[in-house]
């Protein structure tokens, strides 16, 4: 709760420290902010459940592990925002104080306990990513994602909204417990159709937001047309808080056995279109950016066999699973893109081929690189390898083992085009001028790289650490 | 705690390397696989023959998960870790021979490997066990594809692609496995990966039968047993020499080891209803290799299907699962890293020199390279299985071992060392004897360096040759064991 607090004050802060001329302190204040925020946040660790504004939200162990998430990859992001320090053209303060007010909608999805506080959270992130997606405002490209998210978006949190209204009807209350007790104690059996169609539309609602399979299509465009800074931000904190939203909403209002005939078989089945899309998606892909775009669409239908792998608690295998794998998985790919990110500032091209030669130039982002791609891949040194562990396993355990190996069989196909940047990286001369000269990097973002390399191998070496927490 | 040391001390050298560039990587990182190797001949001399799993270790490693970081080594743990501990610096100073751009990292890559390979002998949780066995792929897949020749990208994706895919197969296997064990020794978990809860388990026939080929896919990949060996000849030949020898010498002897270690006792129903097939399909590989290796034209990719037939022989001895075919496998292991690293360094040295792999281009090596034409002779006579030497004391029970199991198949594999004999004796022919070449005119001995690193392997040609008993001891309580746990059931 604490966090919710200081984020909201201090991103203001942050938006009046814009009107000075120099842009200078932007960069420091923001990281010191989200630092502040992130040991906070740790301080209600163990506290037990704590309630607030009338039980609307609730601050447990989950929604403090998922806030860690998000506020970290926010707080590692921030160093790939340096070229934007010195850019006449970007307002640099309203950038940060979106990106953090965004963090407030993230917590308010991980901690809701009222679907109204739900509501407010993915709109307090989702129109914060509207506004950035579109912040390269000369960039027709940055203008059409901005656009299409916009409009795509606004669509769903309509149907997610009218989802709710359902829900509500059925049940009378907004109160996710309260839900479940009258999921599982119906007053009026003939409202049951109402509360399952409601239930399947926040579905969708939250489909969208976690671009998961078939409600997947705005992915690629708005990734590839979105600033990269802002791509990472929007693949790592909008999905980690989406997921951990929807099985917050699972386990706590949906748990009924009536329930879960209806939204099991739904889920698997999205479940696999979105590994079968995403994968196949991404093989057939010349930018790397775009690839990186449906690898997000695959690893959401990863993260879907997680919930799909539900146990009832937020706690145990699928929690702990979801958990880990959204840490690993929003490292990798905070790293992948902020490479992406550098190389693209200096070579002004985003396909495969612009990486070529950069394990000669630039052996460190080379380096960090091939982590971020072997940990997306799941192969073991890498975090990703043992976020992919604990969701197979806990899938395995309920009994998913043809879901599992569908799964198994997509991550094998995933190692084809994990592998090109690392190809075109190291077995590829640089093809021209821009590709012979090496990429400016500063320390700072070297550091940033760095560090997220070394908790990538670190989660993949030592994964007791954090695994099994929840 | 030595078992550790072994583990932590080249992934920690790999890393210090860092600070060491170029040429000045070399003193550090050959000194680093020394102490490994002085660990290693510790290790050997305080082993006791007479008692299995030594120099044990364990450290919870995922609580939660029951996971444990078990590792010791038996007899056949030891010769494998003494075999990676002997061959890693001989690598390194075949390196030595090519001048590879940014050769601290090609070392460090070399070390990091050997983490890999040594924690693949010694793990005694199955997780682990996969884990390290993935720990030494990546650095081989980078030492091949960025060090590698012209068609780098392509052969050693498809290397990546094979072994990967074979290894998540063996991943699935063990998740099954996994979750039909007990609560972990803590009570923290209500399963557990060890080694010994997976011997225990008493899993019916018709869930090994399938359970089998789940785990054997990735050691048959790794091997490679006829018919999933199509990545190997390209892998061997485009890979640099050095790393061509870490694939050959050490990496292959991973699938064997894990088949005696991990799959044999495990699902022993399984391997008695496909031990047949996995006989035959051996058995397939080894008169195939031969017949290819007697068509190839390039030095590197004969021996590359001479090893494909060579490691036939060892899986069939190891699946026909009799104490001497075990024990033939186990030395023979020992024999063909010897033997092969020494082969692909003298192509290498040969390659150098003339910059050609080319049979035809080559020949009358003889007179200007007197010490390489005996070198490559003993070497060779080796390979071939002539007595005395040490592949002659590793076939010679392995035939045995499938005599023993099958007489007509031990007689169909008994071909292997006439085969074995004409493609190698007709390579020497025309690489060493007959007249010059234009490539051949100039050529020169080999260097006191390279005698050097040639001198430890043949010492060993002729020391497991004439006394083979000092190996086959170290692994004889092992072998036993092993057995016991497939025909306990």
């Amino acid at each position: 709760m604490h966090s919710i607090i200081l984020l909201s004050v201090l991103g203001l802060g942050n938006l009046f420290l814009g009107f000075r001329r120099s842009n200078r302190l932007l960069l420091p204040a923001a990281m010191l902010i989200l630092g502040l925020v992130l040991t906070v946040n740790f301080t209600d660790w163990n506290q037990g459940p704590q309630s607030f504004f009338n039980d609307m939200l609730v601050v447990d162990n989950f929604s403090v592990a998922f806030t860690g998430i998000v506020v970290l990859t926010a707080l590692v992001l921030l160093p790939f925002s340096q070229k934007y320090v010195h850019d006449g053209e970007a307002n640099l303060a309203e950038y940060y104080s979106l990106l953090i007010f965004s963090l407030v909608g993230a917590i308010m999805m991980v901690a809701y306990n009222h679907l109204l506080m739900l509501f407010l959270g993915v709109e307090t992130l989702s129109i914060a990513m509207y506004v950035l997606a579109g912040s390269d405002k000369r960039n027709l490209r940055s203008n059409e994602a901005a656009l299409k998210y916009f409009l795509m978006g606004s669509f769903t949190t309509g149907i997610l909204l009218f989802g709710m209204a359902l829900v509500y009807g059925a049940t009378g209350t907004f109160v996710l417990r309260d839900i479940s007790f009258a999921v599982q104690n119906p007053v009026n059996a003939s409202l049951t159709p109402m509360l399952y169609i409601g239930m399947l539309l926040m579905f969708i609602g939250m489909g969208f937001k976690v671009s998961a399979a078939p409600f997947h299509f705005w992915t690629p465009d708005v990734y590839e047309g979105t600033p990269t800074f802002f791509t990472a931000f929007m693949s790592t904190v909008v999905k980690a808080a989406g997921f951990a939203a929807f099985l917050k909403l699972l386990v706590q209002a949906f748990p009924a056995a009536s329930a879960q005939g209806v939204w099991l078989p739904t889920l698997t089945a999205m479940c696999v279109l979105t590994l079968l899309l995403g994968n196949v998606g991404a093989v057939t892909q010349t930018s790397a950016k775009r690839m990186l775009a449906y690898s997000s669409v695959s690893h959401a239908g990863y993260l879907l066999i997680g919930l799909v792998a539900f146990n009832g608690q937020l706690e145990g295998a699928s929690a702990n699973g979801l958990f880990f794998y959204s840490l690993a998985y929003s490292v990798a790919t905070v790293a992948s893109f902020g490479v992406l990110k550098l190389v693209a500032d200096a070579r002004a091209r985003e396909d495969y081929n612009g990486l070529n030669g950069l394990a000669k130039t630039n052996p460190l982002l080379a380096f960090v690189m091939t982590v971020a791609m072997l940990s997306l891949a799941g192969i073991p040194l890498t975090g990703g390898f043992f976020g992919k562990f604990f969701i197979f396993s806990a899938a395995v355990e309920n009994g998913y083992i043809g879901l599992v190996v569908f799964a198994v069989v997509m991550s094998m196909v995933s190692i084809y085009y994990y592998l090109r940047p690392i190809i075109a990286m190291y077995m590829r001369e640089a093809d021209d001028e821009t590709t012979a000269t090496p990429v400016p990097v500063t320390g700072f973002q070297s550091a940033a790289l760095l560090l997220l390399a070394l908790l990538t191998v670190a989660l993949g070496v030592l994964p007791g650490l954090v695994a099994g927490i929840l | 705690m030595l078992t550790v040391l072994l583990l932590l001390w080249p992934v920690a050298a790999a890393l210090l390397l860092h600070f060491f560039k170029g040429r000045a990587a070399r003193v550090p990182a050959l000194g680093a696989a020394l102490v490994e190797l002085v660990l290693a001949a510790y290790a050997a001399f305080t082993f006791n023959a007479n008692h299995t799993g030594q120099f044990s270790y364990n450290l919870n490693w995922i609580p939660s998960a029951g996971i444990q970081f078990a590792v010791g080594m038996d007899g056949l743990s030891l010769l494998l870790v003494l075999l990676t501990a002997f061959l890693v610096p001989i690598i390194l100073l075949a390196a030595f021979r090519r001048n590879f751009e940014n050769e601290g990292v090609f070392y460090a890559l070399v070390l990091f490997m050997q983490t890999g390979l040594i924690g693949v002998f010694t793990a005694q949780d199955a997780f682990l066990f996969y884990f390290m066995w993935e720990v030494a792929l990546i650095p081989i897949y980078f030492l091949a594809g960025v060090w590698g020749g012209v068609n780098r990208a392509k052969v050693t994706f498809k290397f990546f692609l094979y072994t990967i895919v074979g290894s998540l197969f063996m991943l699935a296997g063990f998740v099954y496995l996994y979750f039909q064990t007990g609560a972990s020794a803590d009570g923290l978990a209500a399963h557990n990966s060890s080694l010994a809860s997976f011997y225990s388990l008493n899993l019916p026939a018709a869930t090994q039968m399938w359970l089998f080929w789940l785990i054997f896919a990735a050691f048959a990949v790794k091997m490679p047993i006829f018919p999933f060996h199509t990545w190997q000849p390209d892998t061997y030949t485009e890979a640099p020499a050095p790393a061509t020898m870490l694939l050959s010498g050490i990496m292959l002897k991973m699938g064997i080891y894990g088949c005696m270690r991990w799959l044999l006792p495990v699902v022993p129903l399984g391997v008695d209803y496909w031990q047949n097939l996995v006989l035959i399909l051996a058995i397939i590989g080894i008169i195939y290799g031969a017949i290819i290796a007697i068509r190839q034209q390039d030095v590197k990719r004969l021996i590359a299907y001479s090893s494909l037939s060579h490691v036939g022989l060892m899986i069939a001895g190891v699946f026909s699962l009799t104490q001497i075919g075990l024990q033939g496998a186990s030395i023979q292991m020992l024999a063909h890293g010897v033997n092969v690293v020494g082969m692909f360094f003298i192509a290498d040295a040969i390659e150098r020199r003339t910059g050609t792999r080319n049979i035809a281009d080559l020949g009358g090596l003889t007179r200007q390279a007197p010490v390489l034409t005996v070198c490559f002779l003993v070497l060779l006579l080796g390979t071939v299985a002539l007595p005395l030497t040490n592949g002659f004391v590793g076939e010679f029970l392995l035939l045995e071992g499938v005599f023993e199991y099958n007489a007509w198949m031990g007689a169909v594999a008994g071909v292997t060392i006439i085969l074995g004999a004409v493609y190698l004796l007709r390579m020497f022919q025309r690489v060493m004897l007959g007249p010059d070449s234009s490539f051949t005119a100039t050529f020169t001995d080999l260097t006191g360096a390279e005698l050097a690193l040639l001198v430890p392997l043949i010492v060993l040609v002729f020391w497991i040759g004439l006394f083979p008993g000092t190996f086959l001891h170290l692994s004889e309580g092992s072998v036993m064991n092993i057995l016991n746990e497939v025909v306990k059931r």
